[in-house]
């Protein structure tokens, strides 16, 4: 920290204001913006990912593939996301740990469950409890990256799913008129035509991903929305910078961040619209093919 | 680039599992002056620099991690930390399903704080959830108006949405002393609960042995009561 912050309380006006929003605390707080804009990078397509194998699966010809595919966007669109984010990294955890504690412990014989203890040795812990505080929060940050990946992904396979049914049956037809495989078929015209029908589906959910973002908090990795609360609440002299309850300008700063996301995403989105709707089969595609002719 | 990450990942990994003895020290981060995240943005308060001292002692490395109060006891006993060292006041409903060291702070006094000393104390009052001072609040025949943090509660008295709040005294004494006037105390202090220690998994016998016996030594040398003083002021209880 700059020399002139060491003793905060001469400090006044604006450079007191300056000393105080370059704190630890501070520079935590903006690097946790970095850490909802890289769950967002990260998510987005792994959840994706996971969309595009539910409804590939919800379209096998394989009946157990097919079941698979349709209880998992079943099971995850019916439950309230938040037993989701609460069960799924509890439950991937625990399960990662006594795997490693089977194979790393075999020798143990203690039971994993005591009470309402979860047991198992210190060589099964996920990360060790040695390894440093960042391997802990990358290991939280990863699984709630696949906390939302799962719950996203349903939704997503939902969503590609009816955009798959979307394509209009002629475009597939004239394609095995060609003599192509249904593999191929699914490969060449089927998937690069869906996308339109799948757009707007999916920039909802982009929407609603961005907003879902403060749920993080609840899976343990330190966001925005915390630290805002934790910077905001009324501070009294055991702090460096005593101040009163300043969260509201803490959350209009949250709020701007948010509408600044919505805003660019309208944008990047409106793009990805017309260009996917070139060439296409659709009331859109048609209109820009008849504006250049 | 990439094996070069996966292998430097693998030596941290690796590193770290021949010191054997870290333990992770779960704690609230927002329960000044008991602990709080400072202007650095690490753990302090009391209970950091007592924490700091009982390792030192007991020979133990040992890690700072902050979790919400609502999870604090599932997160200990799923083995996320070792350690709940948090204000948390020894009660018989949570000996049931962790394990205490003996307290490292007296039994001591919670307090109510309203904006007037003849504030309607069974009316509406504001506490932490899953405190012994909510429990208390529900018994009194009071309406209970829960929050997730200290500072949510004296939010909920400031604006008017609850008549008073009641906290550990230690705890709401910075904010009423502070305020101006415009916090006071109101009614009479009330003893609660068999004072603070620390919490620790029913299955962690050994590590709840180590502590007990350095919190005894600092007892006995007077290092606690210090601390005690240092951190809560000269009218604090002391051992």
């Amino acid at each position: 920290m700059m020399d002139a912050c060491a003793d905060p309380s001469a400090l006044s006006g604006l450079g007191w204001l300056l000393c105080y929003l370059s704190t630890g605390k501070h520079l935590l707080f903006y690097a946790s913006f970095g850490t909802v804009l890289l769950l967002l990078a990260v998510t987005a397509p792994v959840a994706l990912g996971f969309g595009f194998m539910g409804a590939l699966a919800a379209r096998a010809r394989l009946w157990p593939v097919r079941v698979i595919g349709r209880a998992y966007t079943a099971m995850v669109r019916g439950v309230p996301d938040i037993i989701f984010f609460l069960f799924v990294p509890i439950a991937l955890d625990q399960g990662f740990e006594y795997v490693r504690h089977r194979v790393k412990c075999p020798d143990w014989t203690e039971p994993v469950r005591q009470g309402s203890d979860f047991v198992v040795c210190q060589a099964a812990k996920l990360p060790l409890s040695t390894s440093p505080q960042i391997w802990h929060e990358v290991y939280g940050f990863a699984l709630a990256v696949l906390a939302f990946a799962v719950v996203f992904g349903a939704f997503a396979a939902n969503v590609l799913a009816g955009a798959m049914q979307a394509v209009p049956r002629a475009q597939l037809e004239t394609a095995e008129a060609y003599g192509m495989t249904p593999r191929q078929v699914t490969r060449r015209i089927l998937i690069p035509q869906m996308w339109i029908f799948a757009l707007p589906g999916l920039s909802n959910l982009w929407m609603i991903l961005i907003k879902a973002t403060p749920l993080l908090f609840l899976l343990g990795v330190e966001d925005v929305v915390y630290w805002a609360r934790e910077l905001g609440s009324a501070k009294t002299q055991a702090y460096s910078y005593p101040h009163p309850d300043w969260r509201l300008w803490y959350f209009l700063a949250l709020l701007l961040f948010y509408l600044g996301m919505t805003k660019i995403s309208e944008a990047v989105l409106g793009r990805l619209t017309a260009r996917l709707a070139r060439g296409q089969a659709t009331m859109a595609g048609e209109a820009m093919r008849k504006a250049a002719a | 680039m990439k094996t070069l990450i996966l292998t430097t990942a693998a030596l941290a990994l690796s590193a770290g599992f021949a010191l054997a003895d870290t333990v992770r020290m779960g704690t609230e981060g927002a329960y000044p002056p008991y602990n709080f995240i400072n202007d650095k943005g690490e753990v302090d308060g009391y209970e950091r620099e007592l924490g700091d001292e009982l390792c030192k002692r007991a020979g133990l490395t040992c890690e700072w991690v902050t979790n919400d109060w609502d999870s604090i006891i599932p997160n200990l006993v799923s083995g996320n930390y070792d350690t709940i060292i948090a204000g948390m006041s020894i009660t018989e409903e949570r000996d049931q399903v962790i394990d205490f060291t003996q307290n490292y702070i007296p039994p001591a006094d919670s307090a109510y704080a309203a904006l007037t000393a003849d504030a309607d104390l069974k009316g509406v009052i504001a506490a932490q959830t899953g405190t012994i001072q909510a429990d208390y609040v529900a018994e009194s025949g009071a309406t209970l108006a829960e929050f997730a943090t200290l500072d949510d509660t004296l939010a909920a008295v400031k604006s008017g949405e609850a008549d008073a709040v009641f906290a550990d005294l230690d705890a709401l004494a910075a904010s009423v002393n502070e305020s101006g006037g415009a916090l006071v105390w109101a009614g009479e202090p009330v003893s609660l609960g068999g004072g603070v220690g620390m919490g620790l998994r029913e299955s962690d016998k050994e590590l709840r042995a180590k502590f007990d016996a350095v919190i005894t030594e600092m007892k006995a040398d007077g290092t606690i009561n210090t601390l005690i003083t240092k951190w809560f002021g000269p009218e604090a209880k002391t051992y």
